[in-house]
């Protein structure tokens, strides 16, 4: 672990509070108390080589798996910390790992950064480490680094946390929206806006009292699965803020081609349709942490799916639609009733539009 | 050399018979010279001693297709002639304009009822009447450049067509079964119309190919038919169009005269008409006071008609949400589990135009969607507006834009909602077709204010790339501004009461409720409905009973509003209702019709069109004759509806009915609203008050606001539709007052 620095230099000389339950502004000052917290928190959890500055990382480990290097950075800020399915922990290593992941990459190492917002109850910081050593563990990468930073009370909200990520990529290995042809096929890999409407739920405030989880998960060897059952695999992404429709706009107006999706393939769950009917949210726009879209050829869709399904991540794997010629809309939707729908890009908050 | 005239004409007077009626005019009294259609219209160039008598003749008695914006006239030395010739197009300049598609005329229904080469003819026209622009491709306007080019023209037809004297003389879409268009019938039928007559009696449903899209047909007095239609068409309740010659609309209602002129106007729109018998099944029009009428507007729907002798459902041919097919094969595609039968034809639809509906009003009649007959016609700017060429694009629904060039404004047809595909690239291809109808440049946008509206977006995308300003029009100020200019209005103040449903307002609210006083340029909110919390956005306006819940919680009527609502989740939405990224504050006149319709049990759960509980409750309201009204508090500038739901609450425990209750409501935000209006005009010396918004499409409503304030002048219904069809233009109108 590299050293911490120094927020407030006036707090610098105060005693040892590590045995308090709550992270002070001692803990920022370089002095024995940050050394107890990282030790006792950050270094055990993950496993961390402290003994020098800077992690380092052997080079044959990337040319064993690759010829490529991916590399990435993430902020994770949610509110609550804590929710159904999982918590910031979570979000801060499957968000990095899913980045990587579907550009094709093996996440390797991880780096992580803490803001700490004075009095946040060290039990709680011990959790949220506690999910990310098990949830790296999971995904098979390592944290290598990181970082904390103590602010005073009311300059962040409890914790925001920071990961950045490496991986390689194999050999030949070229995903990208640009690669997607006419005619291939838009997979997802499982329920559409799980996320987002566990966090809503979270909140409390709104008493929607669902049972929806999270979708946060690693895709990594999902990704890994598809990339050998899918050779001709063209692109992927994970569906984050935006949702579905943000992720494929986006690949549509790379690729100059329209992506038409039918609504009667679109898994959602009951529940989540339930808390967009009363919020008038549309579960399109709704995000995911575990959840992604890829294109193949069609004559790969059927085995891309199989090696999906043969996973946890990827059970309700299905296909929702298809990249076709490039219309005046990047995406559409075949709605139930046979009609078609625009399928726009979110900008800034769904707003009401009925006149 | 001798002295001459040259006589101008500016409007919509070609392809609509003008120069053949010159040509008659100027010979029967007498005068030589020659008559062309140019670039700006017509010019005539004539002499004799009866010349000045011409331009009278033009005005008093020109052809009913035709509408005259200006006639000017100049005396000029004329070259000397023995005759008065018509110069054909493409001499010199080129046509440039396209009138609208017009109904059959009386001597078309002679020559189709009777025998002869065009007898039972499903396309028979002539200049008089037929289809314009539905099958206009590009311009100048002939035959070469409509969806008829493929038609070679035989020698009877050219012979007509040639004939100066003829009512044929260059009609472009001049057909007849030899060398025309013919109808198909699937399943296959020797005659199609006697077919799909049969079929019609026999209870089936038929698509029909018409002028600007498909049509379902079937027969209107059989119940089981109309349920079905519903029922495929997953059109739950909206009312269904009827197809019926005069005499037998008499049968079902009792037309005025005007009510009568407006069904027989040159766009032969659907009309809506107070149901008086009820002989119809009631799944027309589910608890409404009125039916949508037309008349058989084609030679097909009047052989049709005909043959079947029974009014006809005549609805868009079109799945739900979109618009209505146009193709023969996406027709066969898109209503193969609708339409039983399919008729069908070989002349294509170049633009899908819908039907236009008017309803009657006390004094203007009021068009509610503005389409076919009445596009591509444009409407006069206010005088005072400088002179420049803008291009405004509407709103999300209804949508229709609006170019202007040489002081008027070409709006659009109705194109429906934005976030439908198929409306979506209509909406693109009407921003090419019309800038090319009007040679138009635009050097200047104006969009709604609407962060999200696809025309708003579009309209700063292309603002952006071309370089040009964009105006971001507030959408209650562009419908006041719409109502104002529709009627040249160029004063200094004028007040606004605009009731609508919903628009994004200057404080990030959404508006809808309001009374703003200003003019083009700048506007102020004076007055306003009292905010309450738009639970859901959008899913608000489909579920009435969220509207009720607000409303009744804010007047402290919590206890009754548990009991209205104990089947919904009342905790639930309660919870929401605090927090503004999920239910944002709103003004909404509409969701405020909505609130009441929920208390009265219109249906709270959920509505299947817009405006539907609004529209049951106005007809529910107008079975009564009472002339109370409730109370609705005024503050400063706000308008607090609770007592209106406490008084409510105590007529309906008192078992007053609910059509009395209904009418009451309309009394009071009819007289609460007027008031404001009136103090407000008064303080700003304003004399002119504009009535614009969705809400006053409600009659009553209209009525009651404009008895309220009969001392002023006041703007309302008229061509240019109040609901968001006519935003557009109101957008136009604010752009050019503040480029100048």
């Amino acid at each position: 672990m590299t050293k911490p620095e120094t927020q407030a230099e006036t707090q610098t000389d105060k005693p040892s509070h590590l045995r308090r339950d709550r992270v002070t502004m001692a803990h920022a000052g370089g002095g024995k108390a940050m050394r107890d917290l990282i030790d006792e928190v950050f270094v055990s959890a993950f496993e961390l080589d402290t003994s020098e500055d800077q992690a380092r990382l052997v080079s044959d480990a990337m040319s064993e798996h690759g010829a490529k290097l991916a590399f990435t950075t993430d902020g994770y800020v949610v509110t609550p910390l804590e929710f159904a399915g999982g918590d910031i922990g979570k979000l801060a290593i499957c968000g990095t790992v899913n980045d990587l992941a579907v550009g094709g990459a093996k996440p390797l190492w991880l780096s992580a950064g803490f803001i700490i917002e004075e009095g946040f109850e060290i039990s709680r910081l011990r959790r949220v480490v506690s999910t990310m050593a098990a949830e790296a563990k999971r995904a098979d990468v390592r944290i290598v680094t990181g970082d904390t930073k103590v602010v005073e009370r009311g300059s962040a909200d409890g914790l925001y946390i920071t990961t950045s990520g490496v991986g390689v990529i194999p050999p030949g290995c070229n995903l990208g929206a640009i690669s997607i042809q006419e005619g291939d096929v838009a997979i997802v890999n499982g329920v559409l806006g799980d996320h987002g409407a566990a966090i809503l739920d979270a909140r409390g405030d709104l008493a929607l009292s669902t049972t929806v989880e999270s979708d946060c998960q690693s895709l990594a060897s999902l990704m890994q699965a598809v990339m050998s059952a899918a050779p001709n695999l063209r692109a992927a992404r994970d569906l984050t803020r935006g949702g579905l429709a943000s992720a494929l706009n986006e690949m549509a107006e790379t690729a100059q081609l329209t992506v038409e999706i039918n609504e009667s393939k679109l898994p959602i769950r009951p529940e989540v349709r339930g808390v967009c009917e009363i919020l008038g949210l549309d579960p399109l726009y709704l995000a995911n942490e575990g959840t992604l879209v890829l294109f193949v050829p069609e004559n790969e869709a059927e085995a891309a799916l199989a090696s999906m399904r043969a996973q946890d991540a990827g059970r309700d794997a299905v296909v929702i639609g298809k990249a076709r010629k490039k219309g005046p809309i990047p995406v559409t939707m075949r709605t139930l009733f046979g009609g078609e729908r625009v399928v726009d890009m979110l900008v800034g908050e769904q707003l009401p539009r009925i006149c | 050399m001798k002295m001459g005239l040259q006589i101008r004409v500016r409007g919509q007077v070609q392809g609509v018979g003008f120069r053949p009626f010159v040509w008659r005019e100027a010979r029967s009294l007498g005068l030589v010279g020659d008559v062309k259609n140019d670039k700006e219209g017509v010019l005539i160039h004539v002499s004799g001693n009866a010349m000045h008598d011409l331009p009278d003749a033009i005005r008093t008695s020109a052809p009913p297709l035709c509408e005259i914006h200006g006639i000017e006239v100049t005396e000029m030395v004329c070259a000397p002639s023995d005759q008065f010739r018509i110069l054909v197009s493409g001499d010199e300049g080129a046509e440039t304009s396209c009138p609208p598609d017009a109904p059959i005329c009386s001597a078309c229904i002679d020559e189709v009822s009777q025998a002869g080469r065009r007898a039972d003819y499903a396309f028979t026209n002539c200049t008089n009447c037929g289809p314009r622009f539905t099958i206009v491709e590009r311009l100048p306007y002939d035959r070469q450049r409509t969806t008829m080019r493929n038609f070679d023209i035989c020698e009877d037809c050219r012979a007509e067509y040639e004939n100066p004297l003829d009512r044929r003389f260059h009609a472009q879409p001049i057909a007849c079964p030899n060398c025309g268009p013919l109808l198909t019938i699937k399943p296959y039928a020797a005659n199609p119309l006697d077919a799909a007559s049969s079929r019609i009696c026999n209870g089936e449903i038929v698509a029909v190919k018409g002028l600007g899209g498909f049509h379902l047909a079937c027969d209107a007095t059989n119940a089981d038919v109309v349920q079905s239609l519903r029922t495929r068409k997953h059109r739950p309740s909206k009312p269904f169009a009827l197809m019926a010659d005069l005499e037998t609309i008499r049968q079902f209602t009792d037309p005025s005269d005007e009510e009568i002129d407006l069904l027989t106007g040159p766009d032969a729109p659907i009309v809506l008409l107070d149901k008086v018998s009820g002989r119809l099944p009631e799944s027309i029009a589910p608890a409404l006071s009125r039916h949508g009428w037309m008349l058989p507007y084609t030679p097909l729907h009047w052989l049709l008609f005909k043959k079947v002798g029974r009014p006809l459902i005549m609805t868009s041919g079109n799945l739900s949400k979109e618009p209505q097919v146009m193709d023969n094969d996406e027709a066969l595609e898109k209503l193969a589990h609708i339409a039983d039968s399919f008729v069908l034809h070989n002349r294509p639809i170049a633009r899908r135009v819908d039907d236009s509906v008017v309803l009657p009003t006390p004094s203007t009649p009021m068009v509610l969607r503005r389409a076919r007959g009445q596009t591509p016609g444009t409407l006069a700017l206010p005088i005072s507006l400088p002179d420049r060429q803008v291009a405004a694009y509407g709103a999300e629904l209804k949508s229709a834009i609006c170019l202007t060039k040489n002081g008027r404004a070409m709006l659009s047809h109705h194109m429906g909602d934005l976030d439908n595909v198929l409306a979506y690239e209509d909406f693109l291809k009407a921003d090419r077709d019309f800038a090319n109808l009007m040679d138009h440049q635009p050097k200047l946008i104006a969009v709604d204010r609407h962060p999200t509206y696809l025309s708003s977006r579009y309209g700063r995308d292309l603002a952006e790339k071309a370089g040009l300003a964009c105006v971001e029009v507030q959408h209650h100020h562009a419908h006041m501004a719409a109502a104002l200019g529709a009627r040249g209005w160029d004063g200094e103040q004028a007040v606004g009461i605009i009731l609508d449903g919903l628009g994004f307002g200057d404080d990030e609210a959404f508006w809808g409720g309001e009374v703003l006083v200003g003019n083009y340029k700048t506007f102020r909110r004076a007055g306003q409905l009292s905010y309450a919390p738009l639970i859901g956005g959008d899913s608000a306006q489909r579920e009435p009973w969220r509207n009720a819940l607000v409303r009744l919680d804010a007047a402290g009527l919590n206890a009754a509003a548990d009991l209205l609502f104990c089947d919904y989740p009342v905790s639930q939405l309660r919870a929401v209702a605090g927090n503004t990224a999920f239910a944002p504050p709103s003004s909404s006149a509409g969701r405020l019709f909505d609130a009441i319709a929920a208390c009265l049990g219109i249906l709270p759960a959920g509505q299947s069109f817009e405006g539907e509980a609004a529209m049951r409750l106005e007809s529910l309201a107008s079975t009564s004759q009472d002339d109370g009204w409730y109370a609705l508090r005024c503050l400063g500038g706000l308008i607090d509806p609770s007592e209106l739901f406490e008084e409510l609450l105590a007529d309906q425990k008192r078992g007053v009915p609910d059509a009395t209750i209904a009418r009451r409501c309309h009394g009071g935000i009819a007289k609460a609203f007027s008031d404001m209006g009136r103090r407000v005009a008064l303080e700003a010396g304003a004399q002119t008050i504009a009535l614009s918004g969705g809400c006053f499409q409600n009659r009553l409503l209209l009525t009651m606001v404009a008895e309220e304030l009969g001392e002023f002048e006041l703007c309302g219904p008229g061509p240019v539709p109040i609901n968001d069809g006519g935003l557009a233009f109101g957008q136009a109108v604010i752009a050019l007052a503040q480029s100048s």
